[in-house]
């Protein structure tokens, strides 16, 4: 029986038996415990809420929200704000984070101490600090509505928001939209046909100029097949406020903004230390070969860069709407705010709700670790 | 025989040393270079003159009440009046000696570490350390009069939740990640649940579980003030990124370690905490003070559960009605703070790795 004991697979087997034995022990003690409190407190259980009416308006929304919806729909109005803030936070978060991590690699003494002053100071303050203050900033230092900051005359900036013009949905705009869609769409393929070609023959395709070409025909001929006039609506001062355009809100402007900010100083590392990896033998062989700076860039330092700073960047994407449920704080109605907030006080049925919040950015975790896992598949060198 | 003396190196040519040489190398080079430095000039030129005329120039620093700021920058008498309200929050007047006397510990504690070289002992005093300080602050022994955990705040609580959410998401965090690492597929199949579950949701909707749903688990009578729920829930936050990074640096170390090990006939607990261990923390450490820089910063979040933290006094003390709209004031302060503690422990964590580097170049 000793000797049994002993052995190393029985007692590993044996340990597992013990773990699986203690785990589910556990969460029997917590299920009795949990059902008996909530008859206790007559706490509803199931997900007959969800039809149930939310009788409360809700701030900002994609769709149409009315006090008389249900809470499915603030539950479905909650995730699309979420979703939208990851959106917009992701695609400037890009573009500063590239922008600071350029500066950051620059021979300029100025510009790179700038950038890493700038990483310094705003990975170093928590987000949801930042978040409120932009927020107070925003409420604060801009002016009333009547004293807008306005450019041209069509988009104003004021205590209440972001006010530009909308346009709207007529014939032209679905027409300059689909041809967008169609130029995007019909770019890719061209790419990869250049790519190919260039593989074969070596002959170059001037894609980015070329592509630059076509953004810009396409929709200016669909713009004029449309009819040629978006219609816009403009924001104009009416008594005591606005009225018009698209507006922008303050909670949504600070939360945008803060995201922005934070999320950059990762990017900007991320971009930085993998252009930074790549050894500075590839950069001399490529310039050995005769290659312009440019073309080494391009052609040997970036293709390698890439590989390496994607990944770090994904994750910063995945932080980022993970940080936007933040939001709750100054009330921007996205998914934590309105449902794992307003709606759970109300109904009180915490057990459901949280976990329905907690699945769904399970979700989306596992189809952005989805996604990277597909790069890192794609992008693994192929060797021979 | 002729004595050959070494002569003194001739300086560098004149053209290549020098301020003017090193603004022409380094700022502008080329005509693109000086319109960037221009540009930079110009943008700091934009923001550190209005900032510095805000918060110094025309800054109020005398006086007691609101009034009295009539320079038009920052009024920096509401930082002062409302000092103790930040570092303590609620915490009674009389009893502050207590926190402070923490304080002086900790100066003593970091002394001692200085002078004492045996691993055993400082780990005896620091654990001593630490019962000490939790016990002057919460009160109940010695005839201190018990302070709930209602009246923490401040930059204390910060601290209290930083420095438990650490200690107790360390020792979780190595066992999940030897769970992770371990060849038994139940114990490894829990585990990677675990750390997959929890990194892929926020901390505020762990916060929200365990200041909700936790008493539920219990049975009734049991309860854990609010405070000890957040911990609980940081620290399971924490523990599943500690755990993360553990398995990093675990991952670094070559199979001929644990051959190696296994070979000399140490049992399994041996070999992880001898052997593998030592290696794999000198590896993750930059990481994990990475992970702990976060959750600094993430202590912040308990303020949407209503607990009292550094930030949520300034919100709190900027609804005072004497002060009005001092929310910058106190928001930049809380920066500074936060800054400070981050930006600290990420240089340190800089050393860190130069320090733990074995690779000799």
């Amino acid at each position: 029986m000793l000797a049994l004991l002993r052995n190393q697979k029985v007692r590993g087997i044996l340990f597992q038996i013990l773990t699986i034995v203690g785990v589910v022990a556990f969460l029997w003690y917590i299920g009795l415990n949990t059902t008996h409190n909530i008859e206790q407190r007559g706490i509803k259980t199931g997900f007959d809420f969800l039809s149930g009416t939310a009788g409360f308006g809700i701030g900002e929304s994609p769709i149409s929200f009315h006090e008389s919806d249900t809470y499915a729909r603030v539950f479905l109005v909650g995730l699309l704000n979420t979703l939208i803030i990851g959106f917009v936070g992701i695609i400037f978060s890009t573009l500063l984070g590239l922008f600071i991590g350029i500066m950051r690699l620059s021979d300029n003494w100025l510009i790179k101490k700038m950038a890493a002053t700038y990483i310094d100071i705003f990975r170093n303050i928590p987000i949801l600090l930042q978040i409120l203050f932009w927020y107070n900033m925003v409420i604060s230092m801009l002016p009333s509505p009547r004293q807008s900051i306005d450019f041209f005359g069509i988009i104003f900036l004021n205590n209440r928001g972001f006010l530009i013009p909308r346009a709207a949905m007529n014939s032209t705009t679905i027409s300059v939209i689909v041809s967008l869609v169609v130029v995007f769409i019909s770019l890719i393929f061209l790419n990869k046909w250049a790519n190919k070609r260039k593989e074969e023959t070596g002959k170059d395709f001037p894609i980015v100029l070329f592509g630059f070409g076509i953004l810009i025909f396409f929709p200016a001929i669909a713009y004029f097949i449309g009819g040629g006039n978006f219609n816009f609506d403009y924001p104009h001062f009416q008594s005591f406020n606005f009225k018009g355009g698209k507006s922008i809100s303050p909670e949504f402007l600070a939360l945008t903004f803060a995201l922005v900010i934070y999320t950059a100083t990762f990017i900007a590392e991320a971009v930085r230390s993998g252009i930074e990896a790549v050894s500075t033998g590839q950069k001399e062989a490529a310039s050995s070969l005769g290659l312009s700076s440019y073309q080494a860039l391009k052609l040997v330092v970036l293709p390698q860069a890439v590989r390496i700073a994607i990944p770090p960047i994904i994750n910063q994407y995945l932080n980022l709407i993970k940080n936007s449920s933040l939001a709750a704080a100054i009330g921007y109605p996205e998914i934590v705010s309105v449902f794992a907030g307003t709606s759970l006080n109300q109904v009180g049925q915490a057990i459901e709700i949280i976990s329905i919040t907690m699945l769904v950015y399970l979700t989306i975790s596992l189809v952005v670790s989805a996604l990277l896992n597909w790069f890192n598949y794609k992008m693994k060198i192929k060797e021979k | 025989m002729a004595v050959y003396e070494q002569k003194p190196a001739l300086e560098a040519p004149s053209n290549t040393r020098g301020i003017i040489h090193w603004l022409k190398d380094n700022l502008f080079s080329t005509a693109s270079n000086s319109a960037l430095t221009l540009l930079g000039l110009a943008f700091l030129f934009m923001i550190i003159p209005p900032f510095v005329k805000w918060a110094y120039i025309d800054a109020n620093f005398a006086g007691t009440t609101q009034e009295q700021c009539t320079d038009g920058g920052a009024c920096w008498v509401f930082i002062k009046m409302k000092m103790d309200m930040f570092m303590y929050g609620f915490y009674p007047q009389a009893e502050l000696w207590r926190l402070k006397s923490v304080l002086v510990l900790f100066l003593v504690v970091l002394g001692i570490f200085k002078l004492v070289k045996t691993n055993i002992i400082k780990f005896i005093v620091i654990s001593l350390y630490f019962i000490i300080a939790l016990l002057l602050v919460n009160g109940g022994v010695f005839g201190l009069e018990v302070v709930p955990t209602t009246k923490w705040g401040g930059l204390m609580l910060t601290l209290v939740v930083a420095t438990v959410g650490i200690l107790f998401a360390f020792p979780i965090g190595i066992i999940v990640a030897f769970g992770r690492q371990s060849n038994l597929p139940i114990i490894r199949s829990i585990c990677v649940t675990y750390v997959e579950l929890i990194r892929g949701v926020p901390l505020i909707t762990i916060l929200f579980m365990s200041s909700i749903i936790l008493p539920l688990f219990f049975p009734e009578g049991v309860t854990f003030n609010k405070l000890l729920r957040a911990l609980i829930g940081i620290t399971l936050f924490q523990a599943a990124y500690v755990a993360e990074n553990i398995r990093g640096g675990l991952q670094s170390i070559s199979k001929g370690q644990y051959e190696a090990a296994d070979a000399v006939g140490l049992s399994y607990w041996q070999k992880m905490f001898l052997v593998i261990l030592p290696q794999a923390l000198k590896v993750a450490i930059p990481n994990l003070v990475g992970a702990f820089i976060a959750l600094f910063q993430d202590t912040t979040l308990v303020l949407i559960i209503g607990l009292f933290d550094l930030l949520a006094m300034v919100r709190i003390a900027s609804a005072d009605s004497h002060w009005m709209g001092m929310e910058t004031e106190g928001y930049v302060f809380v920066t500074v703070i936060f800054w400070a503690f981050c930006y600290g422990m990420s240089r340190f964590a800089n050393r860190l790795e130069k320090q733990f580097n074995t690779n000799l170049k």
